[in-house]
């Protein structure tokens, strides 16, 4: 019911209903303005429920909101928005919330107690995962994901400054004004919409006008100041190392396109200020979680706030002087309290209402929304009717974010919680209300005097004002549960009651973190916000320990549920990595090619023609173009450094096996590169440009490992050394152009023309390309006659339409990494397949490349015992019977009589190809003392595709070993 | 005779803009990072003085053509003959560049920039090697409100596209 007319509605939905709302306001608000008392079903019981709180810590009404694959589940009906069209859902309730088939499990309680389900769905054993869990698990629960992907866009951000002020209640627009006025950098984060915490939902006054008047003053102040940042919507959900804190907004307004729903920020500050202000805390007592039974903060929330009366005979149970406000305000907004019960015998209370001291609830009706309750009173009972009862058990600080670094709070037995421990979090200070200070005069004082504190140690001068305020003292006797029958709710959104946790310490699970784990209280997506101090109070009094002795359970981040979309913004579908794309890529994309990823890079498989139905068809014609007439391929995503200096050379000597020194300018050497643990590291050609320049080329996969392994050469191995390693990866296009044709199709684009004197195999150099300053290198991944052309990658595109072009005109084309591939198994070329990180140069058959004249990184680990020996893995090529008799990589080699189990494994396959030159299937892998078996026959199997082959070991170079095509 | 034709890597990227923010190319005609052999860099810083006008400057500053790129390593916008005093390498074509500027630009680049760019603190002429996204750039403030962030070539589309998402986040908050 609303206390006024609203200035404006809008339509939104729940289940189905339409319903009148005022934009802006929590769902809860609407609901309860419109007599909607039943929003939600329990976890394990599926009990009735109804709003219980007016913020995050909300337990009982969460739902779901939007549809499809928009829906978000577990929404908290108190923080989500009232809008145009909203559509909310209620949850875990079939076939309507009304009438839940599933609240058979409410008349089953008895059996249902904590540990249940351990005891009872023991036998058999295997029922467990495959038959007990999934019917348990569809039992309970709470709202479900819609298993879509989510379209919605998300946001991730950062954001630093001097002073992070979390919360903007009375401490927090204390400190976040005191700081800024002083000239502080100032961010001020407050979870709820608008700012002004408990001081937008109590009846008070500041500096003689309403608290509302004096907050939206002082917000205009902050947000005419340069140094500030308002952000509202925003809760502060953990805190982490070096003064970086999480923070996750709700992105405020209509949803538009690229609009994000939400942001997770990090904030990274000098300073922090929790001015997290306190939660109400329940009081267990028979079937207290009824729809109806709310926290008396939060009836006073929505009828001084929203001017929504969430009962018509309001009832108020409390142990504290505070929770007597709530009687003054419902009367003043003319609701009726039907009686105020304090549990305390000595408590004083004034007022044209029923009021009974020293009297508990113990009982109540109404399944679908609370009809009355009953009180035991001077030694008797009485029922009282009440569609709404307002309870309060007193205040507990929200230290949470001070315990994010393993802090434990301290117990204060004056107001009977826990406040935090002093620097608990380096670089954070508490005031108001989550310090344990309670009255408004304190929470404005407080908030002022820490904040003074740190602007002076930031060397500003500030000035501290404190308005006049609220000043009464916080009067509270514990009562944590009320001696009786029924159930006492604790944890309403898991389902655990006081017996739970009785029988948790029955059964001597004593520790309270033995407790939560057995009973699962705190274990829902509240985390036990509302529950905590509750549940250990319990424990204490079961385990005839002291509250402080029996201690918390650790909070850990997030203080409220953050959804992973926000924490992965930017990271969905492409975002997940950078896309490279070289200069030839659209040329490439232009003839079809399917693209693969190699690294961050994108390459062409192969480049279909027309009539090709099968990649295998391209692929067999690229290869037959290098071998043939000339193909062209992009090979720019190659790591590309240069190395200059004096040292250069005794760099090279260093980092590889092989001598370099020796190479002479204008030429080309192979090179092998170890890992310190004498393990293959890379492989590659330099080449000498000059006397003290080179340009060494690296595997796409290996570029930024091997640039890293130089500049840690440089910068620790030996600092001795004048060489400086840039890498020249971006800056060059360049194009392998392959087959016995190749000098033809270059000497069309080239300013000099080639001959085999002037460029003999493995020779390089400067060379003009079609009048813009390239490079030449003679080298072939292929063993055809080849050259590698380098041209400023700005010319890349219109370089590789020109040879691919030309190359077509020659009976040739583009290749693709198909060929490529095949290519250079035909040749017994190494890639990453086989220097995989566990071979090494002996294994791969370059154990002479190690050079005896000089040392290098790798050298003497590679000659350790088991480094090298017949029992090592070999490299040896495998032939199949024909081109019948296709061969898998990754399957494992056996003797031909061997069963094929893993003792019996004697090694594997590595690289595969069907190749078209000598029309069968080819593999490269390691095998047992291998080298010294070619000729052999064994058997290959993949166990996986069900592959058995023999195949005969024979020389990893299948086509022209003596290499005369490449040099001819 | 035939001649090549040049691209420069944000090619039919930019320019793109949105709620108040632009992003245009910076074309780079020629670009050379300078790593001043050891015991060189009063020598390289002097000798680029003469040539350009502006010698070596501190780590995470730019001085006139010149900015600092990391470990020991300089990049001069235009050339630099510096024989037997510094490692220079041509970076002409290695780079795409963009500018990004209008008022708020730091609310952009703070959904992806991890680096603290307030005014008083990333200043004119501040440079930062960060990550934008999952990319390493170079980022310098160019002006009160316009940056200048440099990253791989082949990355062009990828930092456009992330900028704009990041454009289009802001403005549509507006």
């Amino acid at each position: 019911m609303r206390l006024q007319a609203p200035a404006q509605t809008v339509t939104f939905t729940f289940d189905g209903r339409k319903l009148l709302g005022v934009p802006g306001e929590p769902v809860a608000a609407a609901l309860l303005a419109n007599e909607i008392k039943l929003v939600a079903r329990s976890f394990k019981y599926h009990r009735p429920r109804g709003v219980m709180s007016a913020g995050s810590e909300e337990q009982n009404a969460l739902v779901t909101v939007g549809r499809g694959a928009q829906a978000e589940p577990n929404v908290r009906a108190t923080t989500v928005e009232v809008s145009e069209g909203l559509e909310v859902f209620s949850q875990n309730a079939w076939p309507s919330l009304r009438y839940d088939a599933m609240a058979i499990n409410d008349l089953a309680a008895p059996f249902l107690a904590a540990g249940f389900y351990y005891k009872t769905f023991m036998w058999p054993r295997s029922f467990w995962e495959k038959l007990y869990e999934p019917v348990i698990r569809r039992a309970a629960g709470l709202g479900a994901l819609s298993g879509k992907a989510n379209e919605d866009a998300y946001e991730k951000a950062f954001a630093f400054c001097d002073v992070l002020v979390i919360g903007a209640g009375p401490a927090g627009l204390m400190a976040a004004l005191t700081a800024a006025r002083a000239g502080a950098d100032v961010i001020l984060a407050d979870e709820d919409v608008a700012m002004g915490g408990r001081l937008l939902r109590e009846n008070e006054e500041i500096d003689g006008q309403p608290a509302t008047a004096w907050v939206k003053a002082r917000l205009d102040e902050l947000a005419a100041l340069d140094n500030v940042r308002l952000m509202s919507r925003t809760t502060v959900t953990g805190a982490y190392d070096q003064g970086t804190y999480g923070a996750f907004e709700t992105v405020a307004g209509a949803p538009a396109p690229g609009k994000p729903l939400s942001c997770f920020w990090r904030i990274a500050t000098k300073h922090a200020i929790l001015c997290a202000g306190a939660l109400e805390r329940p009081i267990a007592f028979p079937n207290n979680d009824r729809p109806g039974v709310m926290m008396a903060s939060a009836v006073r929330s929505y009828v001084n706030r929203w001017g929504v009366a969430p009962g018509k005979a309001v009832t108020i149970f409390c142990n504290n002087d505070d929770a007597h406000r709530t009687a003054r305000d419902l009367r003043a907004a003319g609701i009726k309290v039907a009686a105020l019960i304090d549990s305390r015998d000595d408590a004083k209370v004034d007022g044209d209402f029923p009021i009974y001291t020293g009297a508990q609830v113990i009982q109540t009706k109404g399944r679908h929304g609370l009809r009355s309750i009953t009180i035991s009173h001077n030694g008797g009972t009485r029922e009282i009717p009440t569609d709404c009862l307002a309870m309060s058990g007193g205040w507990n600080p929200t230290v949470h974010l001070t315990c994010h670094m393993n802090g434990r709070p301290t117990w204060r037995e004056d107001i009977a919680s826990f406040v935090p421990t002093p620097d608990s979090v380096p670089g954070m200070v508490t005031a108001g209300a989550c310090s344990g200070r309670f009255s408004t005069a304190e929470c404005l004082a407080e908030g002022a005097a820490v904040a003074a504190d740190i602007a002076r140690g930031l060397g500003l001068k500030p000035k501290v004002t404190v308005p006049a305020a609220d000043d009464a003292a916080y009067a509270v006797t514990p009562l944590w549960a009320v001696p009786g029958k029924g159930r006492m709710w604790i944890d309403f959104q898991n389902d655990v009651h006081v017996k739970d946790i009785k029988l948790a310490a029955q059964e001597n699970f004593r520790s309270v973190e033995h407790m939560k784990r057995y009973t699962t209280q705190g274990m829902a997506p509240d985390q036990g916000k509302s529950s905590n101090v509750v549940a250990l109070a319990v424990l204490a009094d079961a385990t005839g320990r002291g509250i402080p002795e029996t201690g918390t359970t650790t909070f850990r981040p997030p203080y409220v549920p953050v959804p992973i979309a926000a924490m992965g913004a930017g990271s969905q579908g492409k975002g997940f990595a950078p896309e490279r794309f070289t200069t030839s890529h659209k040329a490439t994309i232009a003839r079809d090619a399917p693209m693969i990823e190699a690294g961050l890079w994108y390459r062409p498989s192969y480049f279909p023609q027309p009539g090709e139905t099968h990649w295998q068809q391209s692929c067999d014609r690229e290869v037959g173009y290098v071998r043939g007439a000339v193909g062209v391929c992009d090979v720019s995503t190659l790591g590309k450094i240069d190395i200059q200096g004096p040292d250069a050379a005794a760099l090279l000597d260093f980092v590889y096996t092989n001598m370099f020194s020796t190479l002479k300018t204008g030429r080309v050497r192979y090179g092998l590169m170890l890992r310190e643990d004498g393990h293959v590291l890379d492989d590659g050609t330099t080449a000498r440009l000059a006397e003290d320049h080179f340009v060494m080329t690296t595997t796409t996969a290996a570029a930024g490992l091997v640039m890293r392994h130089l500049e840690f050469v440089l910068q620790a191995l030996r600092p001795d050394l004048n060489a400086k390693v840039m890498s020249v990866t971006e800056q060059w296009a360049q194009f392998a152009v392959a087959g016995p044709k190749a000098r033809d199709l270059l000497n069309t684009v080239l300013d000099q023309s080639l001959d085999d004197d002037s460029w003999p195999f493995m020779a390089c150099g400067d060379m003009g390309v079609a009048g813009v300053p390239g490079r030449l290198f003679r080298i072939s991944f292929s063993g055809e006659h080849a050259y590698e052309v380098a041209v400023p990658a700005r010319y890349g595109e219109s370089l590789f339409r020109m040879l691919t072009a030309q190359a077509e005109v020659m009976g040739g084309g583009p290749y693709g990494m198909e060929a490529l591939n095949v290519l250079r198994i035909e040749k017994g070329f190494i890639t990453h397949a086989e220097i995989h990180g566990r071979t090494t140069a002996f294994d791969i058959g370059m154990g002479r490349m190690i050079s005896a004249k000089k040392d290098c990184i790798g050298k003497s680990a590679a000659a350790r015992p088991g480094m090298v020996g017949d029992e090592r893995q070999q490299l040896v090529g495998l032939k199949s019977q024909g081109a019948d008799h296709a061969l898998s990589a990754g399957a494992h080699l056996f003797e031909t009589a061997a069963a094929e189990t893993r003792v019996n494994s004697k090694g594997y396959t590595t690289s595969v190809c069907y190749s078209p030159t000598l029309d069968t299937y080819l593999a490269l892998g390691f095998l047992e003392n291998g080298r010294a078996r070619h000729g052999e026959v064994i058997k290959l199997r993949d166990h996986l595709r069900d592959i058995t082959q023999e195949v005969e070991v024979c020389d990893p170079v299948f086509f022209d070993p003596d290499g005369g095509r490449a040099r001819g | 005779m035939v001649k090549l034709i040049a691209l420069t890597p944000c090619e039919g990227l930019l320019p793109i803009s949105e709620g108040g923010i632009a992003v245009t190319e910076v074309v780079m005609d020629q670009l050379v990072s300078v790593a001043p052999f050891d015991g060189k860099q009063k020598a390289t810083s002097d000798a680029l003085k003469a040539q350009c006008g502006a010698g070596l400057p501190a780590a995470n500053r730019r001085h006139g053509a010149v900015t600092w790129f990391g470990h020991g390593t300089w990049i001069v916008a235009g050339d630099a003959s510096l024989d037997g005093l510094a490692a220079v390498t041509d970076q002409s074509d290695a780079w795409a560049v963009v500018s990004i500027s209008g008022a708020g630009v730091e609310d952009v680049l703070a959904r992806l920039i991890p680096v603290d760019l307030r005014p008083h603190v990333f200043k004119t002429n501040h440079v930062a090697k960060t990550m934008l996204g999952h990319m390493s750039v170079t980022i310098t403030r160019t002006g009160s409100a316009a940056f200048e962030v440099m990253a791989m070539r082949s990355m062009a589309a990828t930092m456009v596209h992330e900028l704009q998402v990041a454009m289009r986040g802001v403005a549509s908050r507006a």
